[in-house]
């Protein structure tokens, strides 16, 4: 059985020193999960690392909501882009060396 | 050491106000923050730049004293109080940026000029996930066929990783915790290491399939016959079939290369058949040769 590390919602707003209420809209807009427990919210850890990216994206570059969510999905499609271009490039390697 | 031209960086004048200098880096650190720049090492650098420009030219003490010594910072004997300065700013509230690296990314002109980074950037406890580091590793195609493990040396420290067979050419694996320190108690970075997989001289590799070539003589490629070739797997006879033409292909179902996370799944080995004419020929050779040439097929 897979272990699950959840952190509640509160106490990471106040580490981080941010307000709940933009937790609960990136997770209206679909960019993360929050899991209510016995009436508390709570993000598994696995999600922390992409969130901390989503708090500097707002409070540090001042990035709108709406912008967050665009530079996600355009970030996804780079992801996606960068192993297709992996891929293409092993494929011409096979046939820069004729076999 | 070469002195930098902070205004230059931001791209701003020198009679630029406070709210310039931090307009002027909110554009920059959107166009080359990290976060927003995955794995490029140019963006990464153009954006150590302006942090420590804005470093800089939004504190009013520091700006100060850049413009007044920025130009001879060889002259370390101008800068006596840069350490007695590092007290007195401690309270100072940098309002830079968490995302990337928050110390011991400063050029050497800073750390000449306003002393370690880490003092420079005062007392704040807020805490910094430490910067992620990358690295490539070179393997050869035999050693990304078999699950290995590898002692490397990253930060002075040896951790020994466990290489999935089956990883691709260019393909990136996160190591999570070994990258820099955090700082304040934050997490540590991230490693991540990309694979660099040579070629094999005589086996190429495309996904998880594998091509190979295999030679040839005449009479077995007419009348067929046995020959064996080496894999990655180890030695295999293969059965030519009679009449055998040059350059056709057949697949060995699950000899090609593991599947990357997926034990006991392999891809295909494709075997491409070169036909070797014979050369230096007897004449009793030639003269079946022209027999042959006259008969009717």
């Amino acid at each position: 059985m897979q272990t699950e590390y959840l952190i509640a919602v509160n106490e990471f707003c106040a580490s981080h020193n941010i307000e709940i209420s933009f937790i609960s809209s990136l997770e209206q807009n679909g960019l993360i999960e929050i899991m209510t427990i016995q009436e508390t919210g709570f993000i598994d850890a696995g999600q922390i690392q992409q969130l901390e990216k989503y708090i500097r994206f707002y409070y540090e570059l001042e990035i709108n909501l709406e912008g967050i969510e665009t530079i996600t999905h355009l970030l996804r499609r780079i992801d996606l882009m960068q192993d297709e271009i992996i891929l293409l490039k092993n494929r011409l390697r096979l046939y820069e060396t004729e076999l | 050491m070469i002195f930098l031209d902070y205004y230059k960086i931001l791209g701003i004048e020198k009679t630029a106000t406070p709210k310039d200098v931090k307009n002027a880096y909110r554009k920059l650190a959107r166009k080359y923050h990290p976060d927003l720049n995955p794995n490029d090492k140019d963006a990464k650098k153009n954006f150590q730049q302006i942090n420590e420009a804005n470093e800089v030219l939004s504190d009013p003490e520091k700006r100060k004293k850049y413009d007044q010594y920025g130009k001879d910072w060889q002259h370390a004997d101008e800068f006596e109080k840069a350490k007695q300065y590092q007290e007195q700013s401690s309270n100072y509230q940098r309002p830079g940026y968490s995302g990337a690296q928050p110390e011991g990314d400063f050029s050497d002109f800073f750390e000449s000029l306003f002393g370690g980074s880490a003092g420079a950037r005062g007392n704040r406890q807020v805490k910094f996930r430490g910067q992620d580091f990358n690295a490539e590793l070179h393997l050869d195609l035999i050693d990304a066929f078999k699950t290995h493990t590898q002692t490397l040396s990253v930060n002075r420290k040896k951790i020994r990783i466990t290489i999935p067979a089956g990883i691709e050419n260019g393909q990136t694996i996160k190591i999570p915790g070994h990258g820099g320190h955090g700082v304040n108690g934050g997490p540590n970075g991230d490693l991540y290491i990309t694979f660099s997989i040579a070629n094999h001289p005589d086996i190429k590799r495309l996904g998880n399939d594998l091509y190979t070539k295999a030679d040839l003589d005449l009479y077995k490629a007419v009348l067929g016959g046995e020959i064996t070739i080496d894999t990655l797997k180890g030695k295999v006879k293969l059965k030519v079939k009679p009449e055998t033409q040059n350059g056709s292909r057949i697949k060995l179902k699950g000899m090609g290369f593991p599947v990357y996370k997926n034990e006991g799944h392999f891809g295909d080995l494709y075997v491409t058949y070169s036909i070797k004419i014979p050369t230096n020929l007897t004449d009793k050779q030639k003269e079946l040769f022209i027999e042959l040439s006259r008969s009717e097929f």
